[in-house]
C-alpha cells in the first residue's frame, strides 16, 4: 500500500494574525509555523494503515525552502520519504495542480489531505487534486478503513453522518476522530535526518485567483456585565437591544 | 455573464443555507443584469422546486435520475459543469456546506474557474474586477480574493447572507446529462440525519457547554435552554473527547465552524482554538464563574456566575419572557 500525504506549513494556531504593507502581505515576522493540525492526523492514520513494513507513507509539499523543517517534521513521525515542489503555495488550485501532476507520474493507492488548512481554511486542495486525475473524493472524513482494494469513509453531513464505500485509489481529506497525532520520538528525529527528501521543480499553471489584501474584524465593544441575581435583565437586553430572540 | 446556483436538498427538502445561496445568487445577477437558473439534482417535487422563484431563480432544471439520488461529488460535479454550459453561466453559487464542499473546488476544476469558498458578502465588482470576502486564519481574519479567471464558483458561508423573498414561481425543466459510470463507483452505505434537532451549522440560535459543566449528566438545564430558544447545541472539544457530547456538536478551529445570531456558551473558558469556530458569530453571551475567562474579552453580554445557579434562572426568565410575550 502507497500512501501519500499532501501537508502543509501554517502558523501555530496561538499566533496572533498582523498584516504588513497595507495588509496586502501575512507578517510571518517571529511567527512559529507547524504542520498543519489536520494533515499530522492524515499522516497519524497512514501511518498506522502502513504499519509494520506493509506499504509506505510519502509526503509532499509545495513550498519553498522554508517549509523543511516542517516536512522532517513529518518524517521524524513516521513518513518513508518526502517531496518537496520547489514554489510558492500560490493558492488551493496551483497546490493541487502540482501535486497531480506528480501522481500522475508516481501512483499511489490512497492520496491523504487534511480537512483544511488553518491558514486558508479552503477544503479545496483534495477534491480539486481528485478531480484533476479522476478519481472520487470525500473532502472531510470522520474514519477510515480499508478492506482489501475498497475504502470506507464515514463523512459529515448537517446534522448527521454518511458511510461511503469505495475503490481505490481515492482522495480523502481528513478530520478529527480519523486517527490520534503522533509525537515524534528520539529514534525518528535522529532517523528523519537520513530519510530521503527529493526536490522537484513546479510546472507551469495558469492561475485563478489572487489574494488583494486582509482585514481582522472589528474588534467587539467591552461586555455589558449583568449581575448572576437579575438574569430577567439579560433577556430584556437580548429581545430590545440585541433583538436577537 | 449569467449566474447557476447548486440547490442542494435534504431528502427532497431545501434548507434555508439553499435559500441563502439563491438570494446571493439572484444579488449577483442583478448586479450585471442578467439571468438566474437554478439547478436541483435528486427526488424534489414541481411545487418545491418552483418555490426555488420566491428566492429570485427564474427557471429550475431539474436532475431526476435514479443514479442521481444521493450526492456523490463527482457525478453531481459533472452534471453542474454540464449545466453551466447549458446556460452559459459563468458564475456558479453553492452554500459552503458539507456537501458544497466537496463539490465546489471540482466544479473549478472542471470550468477553468477560480474558486471563492466560504464567501461572507457579495462580490465587489468596482474596477471591473471580481473580488470575494472570505473567512481566513480560522476565524482570525478575512480574506479579499481575487477571481481573475472567466468562470468563478462561490460558495456562501451559512448564515452570512439574508433570505430575500420577491415572490415570484420559477419555471421548471427537465434537465438529464448523461453521467459517466466512472463518476459512479462511490457507494452510499448510510446515511444518518437527526430530523428532531436544529442542524447546528444552520441553526439561528446556538447553546454551548463546556468543561465547566462538570459531566453529562448535566446537560439537562442545557437542553431545556436550547429547546426554550428553538436553539442547537454545541460544545467545547474536551467535552466531546470526553464523550460528554457527540463529535457532531464541536464547534472551533478542529470541529464545525458557526456564525449564529446568537451564540450561548457556558462554562466554556474561550481558547483561541474554540474562538476560531465561533468568533463570527452575530451576538456572543457568556456564562462563566471566572470572570477573567478569556471568553468574556469577545463576548457582548456576560453573567459572571455559577451555570447551576445562572442556567436555571436564565430558563425561568425566558419561560416568562413567552408567557408575556
Ligand atoms: C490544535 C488544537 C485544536 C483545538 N481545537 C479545539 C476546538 O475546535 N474546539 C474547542 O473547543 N477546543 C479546541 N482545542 C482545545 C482548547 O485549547 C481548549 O482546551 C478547550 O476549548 C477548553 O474547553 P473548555 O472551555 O470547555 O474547558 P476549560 O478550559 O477547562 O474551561 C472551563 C471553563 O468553565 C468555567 N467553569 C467551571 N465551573 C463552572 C461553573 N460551575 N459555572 C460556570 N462556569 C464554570 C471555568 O471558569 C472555565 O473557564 C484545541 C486545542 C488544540 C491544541
Ligand atoms: N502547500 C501545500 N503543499 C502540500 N499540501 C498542501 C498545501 N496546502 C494545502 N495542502 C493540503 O491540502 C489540505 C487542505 O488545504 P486547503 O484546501 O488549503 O484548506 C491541507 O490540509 C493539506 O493536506
Amino acid at each position: 500500500m502507497k500512501i501519500l500525504v499532501c501537508i502543509s506549513n501554517v502558523p501555530d494556531t496561538t499566533t496572533k494574525i498582523t498584516f504588513s504593507e497595507n495588509n496586502t502581505q501575512f507578517n510571518a515576522t517571529g511567527v512559529q509555523f507547524i504542520l498543519n493540525p489536520y494533515d499530522e492526523i492524515a499522516l497519524a492514520r497512514a501511518i498506522e494503515l502502513t504499519d509494520g513494513g506493509n506499504g509506505s507513507v510519502t509526503v509532499i509539499n509545495v513550498g519553498e525552502v522554508n517549509t523543511e523543517p516542517t516536512i522532517r517534521k513529518a518524517l521524524a513521525i513516521g513518513a518513508t520519504d518526502a517531496v518537496r515542489i520547489n514554489a510558492k503555495a500560490h493558492d488551493a488550485w496551483f497546490v493541487a495542480y502540482q501535486i497531480a501532476k506528480y501522481v500522475k507520474a508516481n501512483p499511489f493507492d490512497l492520496i491523504l489531505t487534511g480537512r483544511e488548512s488553518i491558514d486558508y481554511n479552503g477544503t479545496k486542495v483534495a477534491a480539486m487534486i481528485a478531480e484533476l486525475l479522476d478519481l472520487p473524493s470525500v473532502s472531510i472524513i470522520k474514519k477510515l478503513d480499508i478492506e482489501g482494494i475498497n475504502i470506507t469513509v464515514e463523512r459529515e453531513i448537517e446534522g448527521g453522518k454518511e458511510v461511503l464505500t469505495m475503490p481505490l485509489p481515492i482522495v480523502a481529506g481528513t478530520a478529527e476522530g480519523v486517527a490520534e497525532p503522533k509525537i515524534p520520538n528520539m529514534r525518528g528525529i535522529m532517523s528523519a535526518r537520513a530519510k530521503p527528501l527529493t526536490v522537484i521543480e513546479p510546472v507551469e499553471v495558469k492561475t485563478f485567483s489572487e489574494v488583494v489584501s486582509y482585514e481582522t474584524p472589528a474588534p467587539r465593544g467591552q461586555v455589558k456585565l449583568v449581575p448572576a441575581d437579575d438574569v430577567g435583565k439579560l433577556v430584556v437586553l437580548l429581545h430590545e437591544e440585541a433583538r436577537v430572540i | 455573464m449569467p449566474v447557476l446556483v447548486y440547490t442542494e436538498n435534504a431528502e427532497g427538502k431545501f434548507k434555508k443555507s439553499t435559500f441563502e445561496a439563491v438570494s446571493y445568487a439572484r444579488a449577483i445577477a442583478d448586479q450585471n443584469n442578467t439571468t438566474l437558473t437554478a439547478i436541483s439534482i435528486g427526488d424534489v417535487n414541481t411545487t418545491e422546486l418552483a418555490g426555488l422563484g420566491k428566492y429570485g431563480a427564474e427557471k429550475v432544471l431539474n436532475v431526476s435520475n435514479g443514479k442521481l439520488k444521493n450526492f456523490i461529488n463527482q457525478a453531481y460535479a459533472a452534471v453542474v459543469a454540464e449545466a453551466a454550459k447549458k446556460v452559459g453561466a459563468e458564475v456558479i453559487v453553492l452554500s459552503n456546506s458539507f456537501s458544497g464542499r466537496g463539490l465546489a473546488p471540482r466544479i473549478g476544476v472542471k470550468l477553468e474557474a477560480g474558486v471563492a469558498d466560504g464567501a461572507v458578502s457579495l462580490p465587489d465588482r468596482s474596477l471591473g474586477k471580481f473580488i470575494v470576502k472570505k473567512s481566513a486564519f480560522s476565524g482570525k481574519a478575512f480574506a479579499l480574493v481575487e477571481l481573475t479567471s472567466a468562470n468563478k464558483v462561490i460558495s456562501l458561508s451559512p448564515n452570512s447572507y439574508k433570505v430575500v423573498e420577491t415572490g415570484s414561481t420559477a419555471a421548471v425543466e427537465d434537465f438529464n446529462p448523461d453521467v459517466k459510470a466512472s463518476d459512479l463507483t462511490t457507494i452510499i452505505k448510510e446515511i444518518v440525519r437527526s430530523t428532531d434537532k436544529v442542524s447546528l451549522p444552520d441553526a439561528d440560535i446556538v447553546v454551548s457547554g463546556g468543561r465547566g459543566l462538570k459531566g453529562p449528566e448535566n446537560w439537562g438545564m442545557v437542553e431545556e435552554l436550547a429547546g426554550l430558544l428553538g436553539a442547537a447545541l454545541a460544545c467545547s472539544k474536551p467535552v466531546s473527547d470526553s464523550g460528554w457530547r457527540p463529535h457532531s456538536e464541536h464547534v472551533g478551529q478542529t470541529g464545525i465552524a458557526v456564525s449564529p445570531n446568537l451564540y450561548i456558551a457556558i462554562g466554556i473558558s474561550g481558547a483561541i482554538q474554540h474562538l476560531a469556530g465561533v468568533s463570527s458569530s452575530k451576538v456572543i453571551v457568556v456564562i462563566n464563574k471566572d470572570a477573567d475567562a478569556p471568553f468574556f474579552k469577545v463576548a457582548d453580554y456576560g453573567i459572571v456566575g455559577d451555570a447551576f445557579d445562572v442556567v436555571p434562572k436564565l430558563i425561568a426568565a425566558i419561560k416568562e419572557y413567552k408567557a408575556s410575550a
